[in-house]
C-alpha cells in the first residue's frame, strides 16, 4: 500500500491535466482582456452611463450560473437513470451545483450593485430578481442536503431527487411572484431606464465575458468533480488506511 | 420492491393504516393540542407586539396567519417524522414491503387534518387578536383556500421531512429546504384569506385565482412525493 | 469615471470570490490526495 502511494511534490498534479493546466492559461489571459476591454476600453452607454461597465461581469456570470443549474438537473436524470447510472454524474451534478451557487451569490451582489447606480436602490421585487435569490437558496439547501452523509449512492439519490425537486418549484415560485407583483404593485423598476443600445465594441465584450465564464465554468467543474472522486474514494479505502498514512508521515516528520 | 412479500396491503389501505396511526399518536400524546397550537398563538401574539398598531395588524393579519402556520409546519414535520425514525420504525415497514407511496399518502393525510385544526385557530385568533372580518359569503373561499393550502403544505411538509428523516442535523435541515419551496403557498394563500376577510375593500371575487395556484401546487407536489418518496427512502 | 468604486468593487468581488474558491478547491483535493494512490485516478 505504502508503496504505491505517491509522494506530492507541490508541482505534482492532483486534480490537473495538461488540458486544464492550458485552460487555466487561456482564462487567465481572457480575464486581463476582459477586465481591460470592460472598464478602460468599451464605451460608456448613452442612456446607462459608465455602470454599464458592471455589466460584463454581472451578466455573464447570472448566465453561467443558471447554465450550471440546468447542468446539475440534468447530471440528476442521468444518474437517475439506470442505463447510465454512475457516481461521477452525481459529482458532476454536486460540482456543477457549487459552481453555480458560488457564480449566483457573486451575480447576486454585482446585480445589486449595478440596481444601485441605475435604479437607486439595492434591490426590487421584481420576478426575475426574486426566482433568483429563490434558486440561489434552494441550491444552497441542495448542497447541505450532499453533505449529510450516508453511502455514496444514498447521498447521490437523495441529492438527484431533490435537484428534481427544485426544477418543479422554481417555475412555481417566478409564476407566483410574477402573478403578485402585477396584481399588487406598480411596474417594478427593473426594465425602466435600463435599456442598453449595444455597439460592436459592447457586443465584444459581452460575448467575451460569456466565453471566458464558460471556459471558467469547465475549468472550476473539472476540478472539484476530480476533488469529489478522491474524497470518495478517501471514504471507501477508509479511515484506518488514512490514519496509518498520516501516523507514518509524523514520524517521518518526526525523525 | 413493494410487491416483494405476498398479500402486502394496498396503497389506499396502507395509506389509511398509517394515517389513522399517526393520528392515534397525537391523541395519546397531545403534542398538537399541547405545544404546537400554543406555539403558534404565541407567534400570532409576538407579532402584534412587533407590529404594534391596530390599523397595521388588520391590514396584514391573512399574512400572518399563514407565516404563524409555516412556522408550525416546521414543527410538526419534525414531529411526524421524529415518530417514525426514534426507533427506526421507518425502515422496518420498508423492509417489511410496504408501499412508500402508501406511507407519504398516509402521512401526508394525517398531516393535513393537523394543519386544518391548526389554520381554524389561527384564524379565529385573526379575528379575536387582530380584528379581521369574517364573512359567511368569504367563509368558502376561506374553507376552499385552506384545504388546498395544507394539502400542498402536508405534501411538500411530507416528502421533505422524508428526506431529511434520520439524518444527522435534520432540524436545522428541515426549515432551509422547506421554506423557498412553500413561498407559493404563502403568497397564493395570503392573497386569498385577503379577499375572504375583505382585507383592504378586496372584493372576494378576487381571491379564486389564487385558489386556482394553491391548487396546481398541491397536485403538483402531491403527485411529485407519490412519486419520489420511495427512491428517497430505498437504500 | 463616475461610480468607479462600485464598478471596480464589481470586479475585485467577481473575480476574487472565483479565485478564492479555485484555490479552495485545490488546496483541499492535495490534502485528500496524499491518501489516494496515484494509479486510481482516471484523469491522470
Amino acid at each position: 500500500m505504502n508503496t504505491s502511494m505517491s509522494k506530492h511534490s507541490p508541482r505534482d498534479r492532483v486534480t490537473g491535466t495538461p488540458f486544464t493546466r492550458g485552460l487555466g492559461v487561456v482564462i487567465l489571459a481572457g480575464i486581463t482582456l476582459l477586465i481591460i476591454l470592460a472598464i478602460f476600453v468599451s464605451p460608456a452607454d448613452v442612456n446607462q452611463g459608465e455602470s454599464v461597465r458592471i455589466m460584463y461581469a454581472h451578466v455573464p456570470g447570472a448566465w453561467l450560473a443558471y447554465l450550471a443549474f440546468v447542468v446539475t438537473g440534468i447530471s440528476s436524470v442521468a444518474y437517475l437513470w439506470k442505463r447510465t447510472r454512475s457516481l461521477t454524474w452525481d459529482r458532476i451534478a454536486g460540482a456543477s451545483a457549487e459552481v453555480g451557487v458560488l457564480f449566483m451569490g457573486i451575480s447576486l451582489v454585482t446585480g445589486s450593485l449595478w440596481g444601485r447606480i441605475t435604479w437607486g436602490t439595492y434591490w426590487t421585487w421584481d420576478a426575475r430578481l426574486t426566482t433568483t435569490a429563490f434558486l440561489f437558496v434552494t441550491y444552497i439547501g441542495y448542497l447541505a442536503v450532499r453533505g449529510l452523509g450516508g453511502t455514496h449512492q444514498q447521498r447521490a439519490r437523495r441529492s438527484a431527487v431533490l435537484a428534481l425537486l427544485a426544477v418543479l418549484e422554481i417555475p412555481l415560485v417566478h409564476f407566483s411572484v410574477q402573478l403578485w407583483n402585477t396584481l399588487h404593485q406598480e411596474a417594478s423598476v427593473a426594465g425602466r431606464g435600463t435599456d442598453v443600445e449595444m455597439d460592436g465594441l459592447m457586443l465584444f465584450t459581452l460575448f467575451l465575458g460569456v466565453v471566458v465564464f464558460t471556459l471558467m465554468y469547465v475549468w472550476l467543474v473539472l476540478h472539484r468533480q476530480r476533488s469529489l472522486a478522491l474524497d470518495d474514494m478517501l471514504d471507501d479505502s477508509g479511515l484506518d488506511n488514512a490514519l496509518t498514512a498520516r501516523r507514518a508521515e509524523a514520524q517521518g516528520v518526526a525523525r | 420492491m413493494s410487491n416483494s412479500v405476498p398479500g402486502s396491503a394496498g396503497v389506499i389501505a396502507t395509506a389509511r393504516l398509517i394515517a389513522a396511526k399517526d393520528l392515534r399518536v397525537e391523541r395519546r400524546s397531545r403534542v398538537l393540542l399541547n405545544q404546537v397550537l400554543p406555539f403558534a398563538l404565541i407567534v400570532m401574539v409576538m407579532f402584534a407586539f412587533a407590529l404594534d398598531s391596530d390599523a397595521v395588524l388588520e391590514r396584514v393579519a391573512p399574512g400572518l396567519v399563514w407565516l404563524a402556520t409555516l412556522f408550525s409546519v416546521l414543527v410538526m414535520v419534525s414531529r411526524s417524522f421524529a415518530v417514525e425514525t426514534g426507533d427506526g420504525a421507518l425502515d422496518q415497514l420498508r423492509s417489511a414491503g410496504v408501499p412508500a407511496t402508501g406511507i407519504f399518502i398516509g402521512k401526508m393525510l394525517a398531516l393535513m387534518v393537523q394543519l386544518m385544526v391548526l389554520v381554524a385557530l389561527l384564524v379565529g385568533a385573526a379575528v379575536v387578536l387582530y380584528r379581521a372580518h369574517f364573512s359567511w359569503a368569504g367563509g368558502v373561499l376561506l374553507v376552499t383556500t385552506a384545504t388546498a393550502a395544507t394539502c400542498g403544505l402536508a405534501a411538500v411538509g411530507t416528502l421533505y421531512g422524508g428526506l431529511a428523516a434520520g439524518a444527522k442535523g435534520r432540524e436545522t435541515l428541515l426549515p432551509l429546504l422547506l421554506l423557498p419551496v412553500v413561498a407559493p403557498v404563502l403568497i397564493g394563500a395570503t392573497r386569498a384569506t385577503e379577499s375572504a376577510f375583505g382585507t383592504n375593500g378586496i372584493a372576494i371575487s378576487e381571491g379564486w385565482p389564487w385558489l386556482g395556484l394553491l391548487v396546481v401546487f398541491a397536485v403538483l407536489f402531491s403527485v411529485a412525493g407519490a412519486v419520489a418518496f420511495g427512491p428517497l427512502l430505498d437504500e | 469615471m463616475d461610480d468607479a468604486g462600485f464598478i471596480f468593487a464589481s470586479y475585485v468581488i467577481t473575480f476574487g470570490l472565483v479565485g478564492a474558491y479555485a484555490l479552495g478547491v485545490i488546496r483541499r483535493a492535495r490534502k485528500s490526495s496524499r491518501e489516494v494512490p496515484r494509479d486510481e485516478r482516471p484523469w491522470l
